[in-house]
């Protein structure tokens, strides 16, 4: 054992206190610069975007190019049918992709599973536009919605099949004990008691793929195309925010970059409206306690 | 080991030592001893790791038996064969018989989630469903049976929580969460959720280590109430709680293999008053464990 001097401890203490300082900082600054984008975004997104907001932007169609004023309505309302059909057919799958893995997932044909989920959320969206074009948009000889809410839907799934299975994962084991200690078939435990508990989780990943798919605009470009117009049928060309901010943000007219501005503007307030909503709703009650 | 087989135990036991005594204790030797689960030569297997080995011993009907040890010795694997959730632990495995009214509960073709009805558990840690009410918490088991009529629900969820101790304390928020209530108020949900669907035994697998004095008395107390009607079987590491509340008391020890024997088993006056092994002496003395 060395015996260590006050001296010499102190100038220790020193030092360490000094690096304990240096690095504190150089993380400080990490997190800085890792928020300072989204800060610079919103600030620019207000600022050009603000003045583009009005009530016809809500209402009115798009005017025919080069006449000043109209809406972005039809991109609004194609936004909203195409998200809303994704998550309508994406959740039922996704969910219960999630569950099989978590459940039934601990083996080697669930490492395989998960391997290919995986790289399905890495394909790039482009790539998947692409395939359900060939899939859907070629025999059909039209473009539509539907085929724009399928090429969202195969983005959205497994995203969200991993999140379900990471809050089916996190279940505590004692509650999938106590289903059993009553009799409970396996089935029963994860319908009534599994999910359930998972659910609050579940939703937050969901809300986060939606958000995600609301801003794609690469799957829409030759599934569902755009269309001036408002419009319901799904069974033709629609219309959507990223697919309109695409074309009003590279056209000529300075009224439609100005709308093509309020639209990100309104693109990125929806998605944070949703996250803090989530947030609000679920974010204390995700934690079960122990 | 020295397994005590029942009919070698002396059939009047000593008087027990006054600080062990209970005045709701009945005269063991009086009761009319009917086995509830008998379990024979059962050894348990966690991989290729033994867990416990060569346990043979009767469980009796409506009495309280104690299973208590040292950390490791296998108290839990053991009560967890009784109604067969060691199952679940990855490649789990075991030998011999647990024979719950005459029928082994492993035989092929029995199915499990039956046996689980049949034998309840009270677990460590209070787990009630977090998504659940306090009624719904004590109907959960109702539920997975597929009994949908409520007005039986609601009766059986009464009787239960008066059972349990617990319906004067609750009977105005029955629609509260469950894991509103205070800890030794939630493993009394827990064990009302247990007698729920009426089974003949009821495992408690150290159910007052998570609470505090106050609690743990409530929880014995109900207890002794419960053996009336059902079997129990509670693991304990704490010896009084053994001599408080239990009829039998085994002891259990890790052997030289690396697995849980049964030591010793007699009646829980004999037992902490005249123990036959040297190693269950030392051990509830205090000189180990």
């Amino acid at each position: 054992m060395t015996a260590y001097s006050a001296e010499q401890w102190e100038a220790g203490y020193r030092r360490r206190r000094a690096m304990n300082r240096l690095m504190t900082g150089v993380m400080v600054l990490a997190t800085a610069m890792a928020v300072i984008p989204l800060f610079l975004i919103l600030f620019y997104l207000i600022r050009n975007g603000i003045g583009g907001i009005n009530l016809d932007l809500f209402t009115q169609d798009p005017n025919r190019p080069g006449r000043v004023g109209g809406g972005v309505k039809s991109a609004l309302m194609g936004s909203g049918i195409m998200v809303g059909l994704a998550v309508a057919m994406g959740v039922p799958v996704a969910v219960g992709c999630g569950v099989f893995l978590a459940e039934f997932g601990q083996n080697r044909a669930g490492l395989v599973m998960r391997f290919l989920v995986d790289v399905l959320a890495g394909i790039p969206s482009i790539t998947v536009g692409l395939f359900v074009y060939g899939l859907i948009v070629l025999p059909q000889k039209q473009f539509t919605a539907f085929a724009g809410a399928v090429a969202l839907a195969i983005i959205f799934v497994p995203i969200v099949a991993r999140i379900t299975e990471e809050m089916v994962l996190l279940v505590p084991r004692s509650l999938r004990e106590a289903a059993y200690a009553l009799g409970a078939p396996r089935w029963k435990t994860v319908l009534r008691v599994i999910l359930p508990t998972a659910v609050p989780g579940i939703v937050t990943g969901v809300m986060l793929a939606l958000s995600r798919i609301a801003g794609e605009a690469a799957p829409l470009l030759f599934t569902a195309l755009g269309n001036q117009f408002s419009s319901t049928d799904v069974f033709h060309a629609m219309d959507a925010l990223p697919l309109r901010i695409f074309v009003y943000a590279t056209g000529p007219y300075d009224y439609w970059h100005e709308q093509a501005w309020a639209m990100s503007l309104i693109l990125v307030g929806i998605i944070l409206a949703i996250s803090l909503i989530v947030r609000t709703l679920f974010g204390t009650r995700v934690t079960v306690r122990q | 080991m020295t397994e005590v087989p029942a009919s070698t135990q002396p059939a009047d036991a000593p008087p027990a030592a006054p600080w062990l005594t209970r005045e709701s204790a009945a005269p063991v030797a009086e009761v009319a001893r009917r086995v509830s689960i008998r379990v024979e030569d059962l050894s348990a297997w966690y991989g290729a790791k033994l867990a416990i080995t060569g346990i043979s011993m009767d469980i009796y009907q409506n009495s309280v038996t104690a299973l208590i040890g040292p950390s490791g010795c296998g108290k839990s694997t053991y009560i967890r064969c009784l109604n067969r959730m060691h199952e679940f632990a990855p490649n789990a495995r075991i030998r011999g018989k647990v024979l719950l009214d005459g029928a082994d509960i492993y035989e092929p073709g029995v199915d499990p989630a039956r046996v689980r009805q049949r034998v309840g558990m009270v677990f460590q840690k209070p787990n009630p469903f977090p998504t659940m009410s306090i009624a719904e918490n004590v109907a959960a088991g109702l539920r997975f049976m597929g009994i949908r009529s409520r007005g039986e629900i609601n009766d059986r969820v009464e009787a239960s929580l008066k059972l349990a101790a617990l319906w004067d304390e609750v009977k105005d928020d029955l629609k509260k969460p469950g894991m509103a209530l205070s800890g030794g108020q939630q493993q009394r949900l827990c064990i009302a959720r247990a007698i729920a669907v009426e089974p003949e035994v009821i495992l408690m697998d150290e159910p007052c280590s998570a609470l505090d004095p106050v609690a743990t008395l409530k929880i014995e107390d109900l207890m002794r109430g419960l053996a009336e009607r059902y079997t129990i079987v509670i693991v304990t590491h704490n010896m009084q709680q053994a001599a408080r509340v239990s009829d039998y008391t085994a002891f259990l020890l890790m052997g030289e293999d690396g697995a849980g024997h049964v030591i010793e088993y007699r009646t829980t006056g004999e037992m902490f008053t005249a123990p036959q092994d040297k190693r269950t002496e030392d051990y509830i003395t205090g000189r180990f464990g």
